[in-house]
Formats: structure tokens, sequence, C-alpha cells
């Protein structure tokens, strides 16, 4: 009766291919993926368009914006506060977005939703 | 007040040699005890490997920054940038964005899919025996090249830092650090090490942040009067450009584009890393861990870039080079600079700590790799009691305890910072497409895992023989010969992109299909965190 005693291999009886096929984990699926694909392919080339500034633009890097701080010192700082920004907002976005819509999910898989051989919902196995 | 005093009299550090091993003695004594409370529960393998999966995610987090802050990230890093200047910063920004890596793409689907190794989520909907023994083919792989690393960085250490300078004595040195090492791991296993861990970290990051905090007031807290006066001190501006060491020609431009490439994907495939992910109780703790560790990485990253300029300007990049241990000196150097014996002494202490701490979490990732994967589900085909299958994993701590010492004697005195880049580059090469594929490609299939990471580890392990570091530089492994036709002296560049290659090939000419119930599964599974190991409640 109870999920207390829920382990691993009581997700053994469940029909994962029917979860996959809801709409509500299609939506999750699409919402993890949107973020994270764009996101990593930005911070990627972001990083990427730095090493190669650091590697054949010397000249360019060089340049002094104050005092003794030029571009190549402020830009790999920035790559530190992208990375924290990166991180914060991503908290954020699956806090918002992405845990809800899983915690459901997981409450129906283990509440016997989508037991095999049980087409209707809540059948006696 | 000889603390005014601008160079640093290498001499004088001998003196301070009882105080570094009494400090050093008195951490061992303390995580000792610590170890020995922590291991009284250690009765199932998920205690052994996992702690219990009973770490919160901030404490994980700490014992994240803790493995991967190495002797390579303090010592390496600072010593870089002291004496090469802004192409040392170039590594920590590898290193540390390197970590989105792991954020978005594997922490928590890794959490919620695997039990205790790599090998579990790799082979999770594919056919076990092949994918399973690939993976930990790749896993001892990695955990040997960076074992091999700091235990090499052990042995330069010692010679700065107490004044043992003949290779016998360091040699010792090398076995008391091993057999410490197998001490805490056999009796601490993965919670002792995680708690040995988090201690080194706090220490770490504090002793860093006392040392920045004390250059920047030297400079009036002005980044751009630090920067001038490490300028000053080399008799040359362009230690603030790039390019100094890697800009020479064009194979060392296109060595650090390689070097970029292996530091920034080889994190997310680290094994020693990816195993932390399992001493949380959930995902969500999971995602925390990686938040907690990027901010406290960065943070100590920041720090360093600080500490070489400060060790630029104040030791001065030929007194760190002509001193005992080279670059490496440059941090313990500076503190000596600084606080005289007693942070030096502090420091020191630390920097011992961090090797034993590294050491530990890479021994007991080998250990569960060969224990789990190899003899548990190959061996005796998935047969053995968790007992058995614990055992075996200690037994295995003992022979990779002495596979490291006498592979750090062996390798004592190599570039630490260096050794470290090639395990990445071997983790970026044989483990990261594979990972990406099973978690985010349906079609994936066990040819193209196996293709990729057997393509991917050898590829990089065949182009590093063939490189400099092996043979025909100065600096080489082996001096006199010269078959080194690959003239990059990191091989991410062609390995990295050839694994992903391989594995997609791999994939489009397999005949086999896969199962496409696991696949759902093993989708559902990491998404929602359904079916996900418990923590285990004493």
């Amino acid at each position: 009766m109870g999920n207390e005693a829920q382990t691993p291999d009581a997700a053994a009886s469940v029909d994962f291919q029917e979860v996959q096929q809801t709409g509500q984990f299609q939506e999750l699926r699409k919402r993890h993926r949107s973020f994270v694909f764009p996101m990593a392919i930005a911070f990627l080339l972001w990083y990427f368009a730095y090493v190669l500034l650091a590697d054949y633009a010397v000249g360019f890097m060089s340049t002094k914006l104050w005092g003794n701080i030029n571009v190549g010192l402020v830009l790999g700082l920035l790559q530190f506060v992208s990375t924290f920004g990166i991180t914060a907002w991503y908290v954020h976005y699956s806090n918002r977005r992405l845990d809800p819509i899983a915690a459901e999910i997981r409450n129906e898989i283990e509440g016997h939703e989508f037991d095999k051989g049980s087409a209707v919902r809540g059948a006696a196995k | 007040m000889s603390a005014m005093v601008p160079m640093v009299n290498v001499a004088a550090l001998k003196d301070t040699t009882l105080l570094n091993m009494g400090i050093f003695a008195l951490f061992v004594l303390v995580t000792m005890v610590i170890v020995f409370r922590a291991s009284r529960n250690n009765k199932t393998a998920a205690d052994y490997y996992a702690a219990g999966r009973s770490f919160t995610g901030s404490q994980n987090g700490t014992a994240i920054a803790g493995d991967y802050l190495s002797a390579a990230s303090f010592l390496g890093i600072t010593g870089a940038i002291a004496v090469n200047g802004y192409d040392g910063f170039l590594y920590s920004i590898g290193f540390l964005v390197a970590w989105l890596v792991a954020l978005l793409l594997v922490a928590e689907l890794l959490r919620n899919t695997g039990k205790f190794t790599m090998a579990d989520v790799l082979s999770f909907r594919l056919r076990q025996r092949p994918v399973r023994i690939a993976a930990a083919l790749s896993t001892l792989a990695v955990c040997f090249f960076y074992l091999l690393a700091q235990m090499a960085g052990a042995g330069s250490l010692i010679s700065l830092l107490l004044g043992i300078s003949d290779w016998g004595g360091q040699a010792l040195v090398i076995v008391v650090v091993g057999a410490l090492m197998i001490m805490y791991v056999l009796i601490g296993g993965m919670k002792g090490t995680t708690w040995v861990q988090i201690i080194k970290a706090v220490l770490l990051i504090c002793g860093a942040a006392v040392m920045t905090l004390w250059v920047l007031s030297i400079y009036g807290f002005n980044l751009s009067n630090l920067l001038g006066a490490a300028a000053d001190t080399a008799k040359n501006p362009n230690v603030l450009n790039p390019g100094l060491q890697y800009g020479k020609t064009e194979t060392s431009k296109l060595d650090f584009l390689s070097l970029g490439m292996a530091l920034v994907l080889g994190t997310a495939a680290l094994p020693h890393v990816l195993m932390r992910f399992y001493t949380v109780p959930t995902a969500k703790e999971a995602r925390k861990s990686v938040v907690w560790s990027i901010w406290l990485i960065g943070l100590f990253y920041l720090f360093t870039l600080v500490l070489g300029y400060g060790a630029a300007a104040l030791v001065g990049a030929d007194t760190i080079k002509s001193a005992p241990g080279g670059v490496n000196s440059a941090a313990p150097l500076l503190a000596f600079h600084l606080g005289g014996p007693l942070l030096l002494g502090f420091i020191s202490a630390v920097a011992f700590a961090t090797i034993l701490a590294v050491v530990a979490g890479l021994t007991i990732t080998a250990a569960a790799s060969f224990a789990h994967d190899i003899y548990a589900n190959v061996i005796s085909k998935g047969k053995a009691d968790a007992g058995t299958e614990v055992k075996v994993a200690r037994r295995t701590v003992v022979v990779i305890g002495v596979l490291a010492i006498l592979g750090g004697i062996f390798a004592n005195g190599q570039n630490v910072a260096f050794l470290v880049a090639l395990a990445f580059a071997v983790a970026a090469s044989a483990n990261l497409p594979t990972i990406v594929y099973s978690l985010f490609w349906k079609k994936f299939t066990t040819q193209g895992a196996t293709w990729s990471m057997y393509g991917g580890l050898s590829a990089a392990i065949i182009l590093i023989a063939l490189s400099p570091v092996v043979s025909g530089a100065k600096t080489s492994m082996i001096q006199g010969a010269n078959f080194a036709v690959f003239p990059l002296s990191n091989p991410g560049i062609v390995s990295i992109p050839l694994a992903f290659l391989l594995g997609w090939l791999g994939t489009v000419l397999d005949k086999r299909r896969e199962d496409t119930a696991k696949q759902a599964e093993m989708e559902v599974r990491s998404l929602t965190g359904v079916g996900a190991e418990k923590s285990v409640n004493h």
C-alpha cells in the first residue's frame, strides 16, 4: 500500500515505454534539453573563442584598459563570471521548471500508475 | 626584519623541516581519528563505495573541491602563473569552465541511473560485459595517470619542504605517503576518504584566502599595482600577456588549443569525480554538490591568480626556478616570504594533505571499478555477494597502493600539472563521448560504445607515447631516444574528436539493435529519479 518500501527493484514492474510516451514526460525532456543543449553550446563557443584569442590574438589581448589591467585579464575574469552566472541560472531554471514535473511523474510511477498489465489505472495487481 | 628582505633565503627553509613534519603529523592524527569514527558504519557495498549515500550536497561539494584541487592545481597553477605569467592563468579557466559540462549534462542524470561506478551508467541499456570491461579499463587507465601525477608531485614537493634531497630519502617519503593512504581507504572507505577531502578542502581554501588577502594588502588591494610589481620583478611586461609559454611557435599554439580542449572536456569524465555523485541521496543533492564545488573551485582559482603574480612579484621567477622543487615551489616560497616558518609549515602540511586526499579518492575509485565492474559483474557474472565484492575491493586497494608507490618513485621529478593534463586528455577521449551518447542519443549501440572507448583510449595513449613528452626533447621521460612523430604534447585535439567519430560510426554500422525498453527505462529514470538508489539509514 504505502510507498515507504520502494526499492530500486520496485521499478522493475513499471512499463517505462508507456511513461516515455506520455505528454508529461515528453514535456520534461523538452524542457531539460531546450535548456542544457543551447547553454552547453553557448559556453563552449565562448570558452573556445577565449582560448583562440589568447592563442592567436596576443596583441589584442595585451591591450591595456586601465593601469596594468589588459583585455586578456578582463576576458579571463569574465569566464569566471559567466560560469557562476550559468550555474545560478540553471539552478533557478531546474527548481522552477524541471523539479516539480519530475516529482509528479515519479510519484505517479511509484503509485503504480504505469505498472505492466494495468491498462486500467488503479486496477488490482 | 628579515621578512622585508625581498629575496627568500632558500637555505633557511631547512630549519623549518621539524615544524613542517609536526604540523603534518597533527593533520594525519586528526584525520585518522575521524576516519576511525566514520568507519564504524561501513557494512555494505553502498557504505564502502558510496558512503551510504548519506552526505549532503554542500558536504559532497566541498569534498569534490578537495578532490579536484589537487597538488597540480595549488602548486602547479600558482607556479605556472609565477613563472609563465598569463599562460598559467589559462589552466585555471579551463579547469573551472569544465564544471559546466558536469553540471548541465552529466551529474544528475548519472546519479539517477548508476549505483557505484561510471560503468553502471554506460552499460545500463547496452550489453553488460563488453561495455563494462571497456569502461573499467578506461577508469583504471585514467586513475593510473592521475595517481602517477600525484605521487610524482609528492616526491618533488618533499625535496623542498622537508629538505630531503637524496633519491632514497624521497622514495622513503613516497612509501610513507602511500602507506598512509592505503590505511585511510582500507579503514574508512568512501566515508573516511570524503571526510579527509572535506577537511583538506577547508584548510586549503582558508590558507589560500589568508595568503591572498596578505598579498593584496601589500599592494593596497589594487590588482593593477600587484600586476605592475610582478612585471617589474620579472623585468618583462609580457608576463601580463598571453603567449609567454605557448606563443613561441605554431606547434605550441596548437598544443595549447589541444590542452584547452582536454581540460574543458575532461573533468566531467574523470571517474573519481563521477563516483563522488553517488555519495549523496538524490539527484537534487548531486546538483547542489556541483554548484557548491563550482563556487569553491572558482574562488580558489581567483586566489591562485593573486598568489601566482604575488610570488612573481615578491619571490621572483628566477628564485622559484632555482629552488628545489622548481616551479612547484612558488606557493610554499611565497608563504615563507609572507608568514615565515609557521605559514610555510601550514601550507606545506596542506599540500601534503592534498596529495594524500586526492590519492585516496583515486584509489577507492579504481578499487571500486575493479571489484564492482570486473570482479562482480564480469568474472563472477553477478553472482558474488556484496561482502565478497567489498573484500575484493579492499584487496585491490592494497595492490593499487603498492603500484602507486612504485610508480611514484619511478615518476619522481616529472612535471605535475602536465601529467594531470594528460589524465584529463585520456578521460575526455575514452569516457566523455560514450557518457554523452548513452545519456542523450537513443540509437547509440554497444558497438559504438566499445569503438569509442577503446579507440579514444588507445589513440590518446599511443599519441602520448609518440609525443615529445616521452622522447625527443630536453624534458622527455626517455632521454637519448627520439621516436616523437606526433608533435603535440597533449593528444586531445586529435583523440577527442576521433572518439566522438568512432562512437557515431560504430553505431551506424552496427547491425544489432539495442533494447528499446531499456532505453526508455534509462531515459525516464535519468530525468525523474525513479528507482534511484536511496541513502542507507543506520
